[in-house]
């Protein structure tokens, strides 16, 4: 499917760039993409990097195994192919915890190490297990409680009131949330009953 | 409420980077070596991540420029108004998934040109609150597992934001309308 996406995107786009003659604009933005996608890159590594590091001694230390422990309850539900002292565990409870907190810069790294700990129990190199797919599905639907970003612009904005926006975002989260895991849910139900 | 939010996110980080340090010594870790080697293999994901980030990245931008997200919008807007969707907020719809500093830059117009305050504001606001980069989130949190199949995930990632979007706006005409 990404495949058809991907093609998808890039055929569709320079077709339209033909018929609006602005062949031009493409080929600058092929470039500035690039390069773009670069320097994120650079901004990421040391992120990454850092919180890797942090992980590494987390889970040395036990602390992830002691946090997969307390929120057992929930997470086998969620994620029953995942057994619950796999270290998976815990950095996909850190990820989530980060972002429903509202700390971006530390949610994509934590779930990246979610992401490699999850592919220890992949048994087909390639392709997403249904854990991975839960984990996706919930940190796209969007977490966060408190948009700390969204409220600083409403701020910077002169809004009288910035933070009016935290109950309906916290409704439509709410929404989203469920929205994913209940799809999810019916899609491995679905597929499972095809075997 | 919203101080004590403030005071979470900034602190957080500190925070966890004293903690998690703290019980490795106490559980007689040696923590700089596994800062090291953790860190090792962080840069290791992080170049593994490229290639994707530049295919999605070229892919959108592409598209963006060519006209394809105005074209979008005219084939979804006039269905989108018979469910009561201000046309004004549409464009949140298409570009949230795809990118999140265009998201963020249309956001910051919407409130510049209606008021943060007026319900297009609030609206756009919440959207951006409750939605999220799909295609970003996928490419990186697969391409670092080297995984290409994804499955079901893109699908719904998708309507996961389609369902925020409404949503949001709804709860903005219910609190605010």
């Amino acid at each position: 499917m990404i495949n058809w996406i991907w093609f998808l995107l890039l055929a569709s786009g320079i077709v339209l760039a033909a018929s609006n003659n602005s062949a031009g604009l493409v080929t600058d933005a092929i470039l500035e993409a690039a390069s773009d996608a670069i320097t994120l890159v650079i901004g990421l590594l040391g992120l990454i990097s850092f919180w890797s590091g942090l992980m590494e001694i987390a889970e040395r230390a036990g602390l992830t195994d002691l946090l997969a422990r307390m929120l057992r309850p929930i997470t086998r539900r969620l994620f029953p192919d995942v057994p619950p002292d796999h270290g998976a565990m815990g950095a996909i409870i850190l990820s989530i915890s980060a972002n429903i907190l509202g700390i971006g810069n530390a949610a994509t790294p934590l779930g990246i190490r979610a992401m490699e700990k999850l592919d220890e129990l992949n048994h087909e190199p390639g392709t997403a297990t249904d854990a991975m797919c839960t984990f996706v599905a919930l940190t796209t639907s969007s977490l966060t409680i408190i948009p700390i970003t969204v409220i600083a612009l409403r701020a910077a904005a002169g809004s009288q009131d910035p933070a009016k926006v935290i109950a309906p975002t916290l409704i439509a989260t709410s929404f989203s949330t469920l929205a994913a895991i209940m799809t999810d849910w019916a899609w491995r139900r679905i597929r499972r009953g095809c075997h | 409420m919203i101080k004590v939010m403030e005071a979470i996110s900034r602190w957080a980080i500190p925070m966890v980077v004293l903690v998690i340090p703290l019980w490795g010594v106490v559980r007689g870790v040696k923590v700089y070596e596994a800062f090291v080697e953790g860190a090792k293999q962080g840069l290791l994901t992080t170049v593994r991540i490229t290639p994707y980030l530049i295919a999605m990245f070229v892919a959108i931008r592409v598209f963006q420029v060519a006209g394809g997200m105005d074209l979008l919008l005219q084939v979804i807007a006039s269905p989108l108004r018979l469910l009561g969707i201000p046309p004004e907020v549409v464009p949140m719809l298409l570009i949230r998934p795809l990118s999140g500093s265009g998201a963020l830059s249309m956001l910051r117009e919407l409130l510049h040109i209606h008021g943060p305050d007026s319900l297009i504001g609030l609206m756009a606001a919440t959207i951006q609150g409750s939605t999220e980069t799909t295609f970003y989130v996928i490419t990186v949190y697969f391409g670092a597992i080297n995984i290409t199949r994804a499955r079901h995930s893109l699908p719904i990632g998708l309507w996961a934001d389609f369902v925020g979007f409404i949503a949001a706006i709804y709860a903005c005409l219910w609190l605010f309308g």
